[in-house]
């Protein structure tokens, strides 16, 4: 497999992860606001601060309303991460790799984003709104089972997947850390103590942003609480969305690419501190900080595998020992 | 009271259909389908305007959907647009293709006995059969490829050859494309789209599949590779998204299963080898469809400012280390000076009469033929001898004075790039145009391949204009494409 494809297939899989998780956050914030009381505020801006776009953002994210960050999150163009733009980076990407994939993954995509483009203007209505997000879902859904069961499980494959599982990785932490900044202050000593009332629908909502209160139940057992919820979103390793387990997966994959020890030893470093995190003390203080350095790490995974592997450093390298 | 007439009751009324003196693919006289084209003129009429547009509607969305594009150049900002298609497929009965089938064989032959002729002992010009200015203005002409003899002798291996059917339904060649030839993906999605529109009509037909074309294609590029071993590491090379090809580069990879790759991919490395840069490492590659021009090949001996070749390419191809496919310099002979001379390349290599007729044409570069065609511009066309896509030609009928007085400083200030040709009507077939049927213009380009072995596609790219009365068909000039199907006869 070429380089320069290995590069865009790698993106291609970042950036349909990415349309889901900014479909998901979205329609899940739209939905826990109908939970809660009037009275009750809960910030859309926090949605921008979890995306980190907050820069491309030219208005206080603080008293930001509905309809500014749904078009920002969805429609504006003018966002490297909105979903409009994932999904024609992702086109592009496919239209680029699309001799490699199955013909209907490129047709998919291809659709989607007609779909998208066509409906730009209606995402700030909540009631289209959530017609077209879960139409995003289930065809990037469609899209991971297409290629599962219609493509070669090569080395497109699998980098695919590792797109997929590091952009994963990266937005589950960025949803505990937001998690954190909004309702660690209620939090009693102890951290498993009482909750304000509206705090755990508030933890419920960012367990259901990654699909995870379901399995969050069956495997926790106990009410919703913010120890057990952090710990089962980092440290989970069955839950797909869990970083421990998008770890596991980019381990996985990484065995079956040539030139991978780089890689892989920087993974296996992250998988250490992952494991030997003591969260109960982390969430007394410095889980935030704690956060950033793993979310820095898996910044870093990335730029191990564009040197490995990737077309413009392997130039870089081949001019250097010239 | 005047009835309004709606969708539903509209049908196509084949007895209002006026294709003129040009010939028709489809309808003979007005009310009158050709033998073969019976079921398909009957179906089309029993169906109501508003189904028409219904299967109208599906087309453009599979087109849509299958993502089939061109880029156009000017169209700033827009990557891709959507192919123009027409649902009513052009019939050719096989009879008749299978002739034009032996035709085009027969001038592939000579044209690559020729450019081979060229670049070596240069016979037919010492025969005085064609003269030499030929080849030493021609701009096409490689003198970096002299010596060079690629194998089986063979520099263009995909041609696509343009032919119109003149008055009388007789096919002419217009020209002959040798050196990156495009169109042939939409050949073959043209065919798919119909499938999908009208699958009912392939019960009544026996048309002959196009599906062959990826794996004929393959076979004819592995039986270049310079290695002899059971699988040659192929790749299509491709300027990049941004040409209007691009499409095609990447279906024609995708059908294959090779590597498309693009220049920054290769390098050549210190054995003179051609390798692709993969996760891998490098990886030999062996055989190269190369679709970017010579000049853009490889900034060692060509463009220096190339971003999009290879350097180094020029040296491993003429070590034989790799082969190219089409070869470096193959256009000297796709030159429309060149192509008068065709007739008598067939008959110089080959001794055989020419099957397919040139159309005839008038070479400026003589002073009688120029001073002919400086007379008669109203009623000729003159074409560049170099150009491609239908820029920089003149066709007299349709042009104002003034054109065809700035037209003629042209000609004069540099005869040997032109020559010229009358007006030969285009033949017509039917396009369907608000639930009705309107004749449009139309040609046809075959693809024709020769490595070891030849072979030519059934049928090919019918082109359409779809303006009324144009003639020009050109896609990047708002020309559209029908399906083409080759009929067997019961």
């Amino acid at each position: 497999m070429l380089s320069r494809v290995a590069e865009r297939i790698y993106w291609l899989g970042r950036y349909m992860e990415r349309c889901e998780n900014t479909a998901r956050l979205v329609n899940v914030n739209s939905n826990l606001l109908l939970d809660l009381p009037s009275g009750v505020r809960v910030g859309w801006g926090s949605l921008i601060d979890i995306s980190g776009t907050g820069s491309y953002f030219k208005k206080d994210t603080l008293s930001a309303d509905e309809k500014t960050v749904v078009h920002f999150m969805l429609a504006d163009k003018e966002n490297p991460a909105s979903l409009i733009n994932s999904l024609s980076f992702a086109r592009e990407n496919s239209r680029i790799t699309r001799e490699i994939m199955p013909m209907e993954a490129w047709e998919l995509i291809n659709d989607l984003y007609h779909y998208i483009r066509d409906r730009a203007d209606k995402v700030t209505s909540r009631r289209d709104r959530n017609i077209i997000l879960l139409h995003v879902i289930s065809n990037v859904q469609q899209f991971t089972g297409l290629l599962a069961g219609c493509m070669s499980h090569n080395n497109a494959y699998d980098l695919i997947r590792i797109g997929r599982n590091i952009e994963r990785a990266d937005m589950s932490t960025r949803i505990v850390d937001v998690g954190l900044v909004n309702l660690l202050p209620h939090l009693s000593i102890g951290g498993t103590e009482v909750l304000e009332p509206y705090d755990n629908i508030l933890w419920m909502s960012v367990l259901r942003s990654l699909s995870a209160y379901q399995m969050y139940r069956q495997h926790v057992r106990d009410r919703v609480n913010a120890n057990a919820v952090v710990s089962f979103l980092l440290q989970n390793e069955d839950f797909p969305r869990a970083v421990a387990h998008c770890l596991k997966q980019l381990e996985l994959c990484l065995w079956a690419l040539p030139n991978s020890e780089k890689v892989l030893a920087a993974i296996v470093n992250i998988q250490h501190k992952l494991d030997e995190a003591n969260l109960d003390q982390l969430l007394q203080s410095g889980l935030h900080e704690y956060i950033d350095e793993l979310q820095l790490e898996i910044g870093n995974l990335h730029f191990k595998i564009a040197e490995t592997w990737f077309l413009p450093m392997i130039m870089a390298q081949e001019q250097k020992s010239a | 009271m005047l009835k309004e007439v709606t969708m539903s009751e509209m049908k196509i009324d084949w007895q209002d259909y006026h294709s003129g003196h040009f010939y028709d693919e489809l309808i003979s006289a007005p009310g009158r389908p050709r033998p073969e084209t019976k079921h398909l003129i009957q179906y089309l009429a029993s169906l109501s305007g508003e189904e028409l547009q219904e299967r109208k509607l599906s087309a453009e969305l599979a087109i849509k959907t299958m993502g089939i594009s061109f880029t156009v150049y000017s169209d700033a900002g827009n990557i891709d647009r959507e192919w123009p298609f027409d649902i009513i497929p052009r019939i050719i009965p096989q009879r008749e293709w299978q002739k034009t089938e032996r035709g085009l064989i027969q001038r592939l032959t000579a044209l690559n006995l020729f450019i081979n002729d060229i670049y070596n002992d240069q016979k037919i010009i010492k025969n005085k059969v064609v003269p030499a200015y030929l080849f030493e203005d021609s701009v096409n002409f490689r003198k970096e490829c002299m010596g060079m003899k690629p194998a089986y002798g063979v520099w263009s291996h995909i041609c696509g050859s343009d032919l119109i059917r003149d008055n009388h339904g007789e096919f002419f060649v217009l020209e002959d494309n040798l050196r990156v030839p495009s169109g042939v993906s939409y050949m073959l999605e043209n065919r798919k789209v119909t499938k999908r529109v009208f699958p009912e009509l392939f019960e009544n037909h026996n048309i002959v599949p196009v599906t062959d074309y990826p794996n004929q294609l393959f076979d004819t590029l592995a039986s270049l590779s310079p290695r002899k071993s059971d699988r040659p590491e192929i790749v299509v090379l491709t300027p990049g998204i941004y040409n209007s090809a691009y499409f095609e580069h990447s279906y024609l990879a995708q059908q294959m299963g090779v590597e498309l790759v693009e220049g920054s991919d290769l390098v050549v490395d210190s054995d003179d080898c051609v390798y692709m840069r993969s996760i891998d490492g490098l990886k030999r590659v062996d055989v190269i469809y190369r679709r970017i021009d010579d000049l853009f090949l490889d900034p060692e001996i060509f463009n220096p400012d190339s971003v999009l070749g290879v350097r180094g390419l020029m040296r491993a191809w003429l070590k034989g280390n790799v082969a190219l496919a089409n070869a470096p310099g193959a256009g000297v002979a796709d030159d429309k000076v060149i192509y008068t001379y065709v007739p008598d390349m067939i008959k110089y290599y080959l001794g055989e009469e020419p099957i397919l007729p040139n159309v005839p044409s008038y070479l400026c570069v003589d002073k009688k033929q120029c001073d002919h065609v400086l007379a008669n511009l109203d009623k000729l066309v003159v074409k560049p001898a170099n150009e491609s896509g239908g820029y920089g030609m003149i066709i007299g009928p349709q042009a104002s004075k003034k054109e065809l007085e700035e037209f003629a400083l042209r000609i004069k200030a540099n005869p040997r790039n032109y020559m010229a040709q009358p007006l030969i009507s285009l033949s017509t077939a039917p396009i369907l145009t608000n639930g009705n049927a309107e004749p449009r213009h139309i040609d046809l380009r075959p693809f024709v391949l020769q490595g070891k072995e030849h072979c030519v596609t059934p049928g090919g790219l019918t082109r359409v204009a779809m303006r009324k009365g144009s003639y020009v068909v050109n896609s990047s000039q708002g020309g559209g494409s029908k399906d083409t199907w080759i009929v067997v006869e019961d």
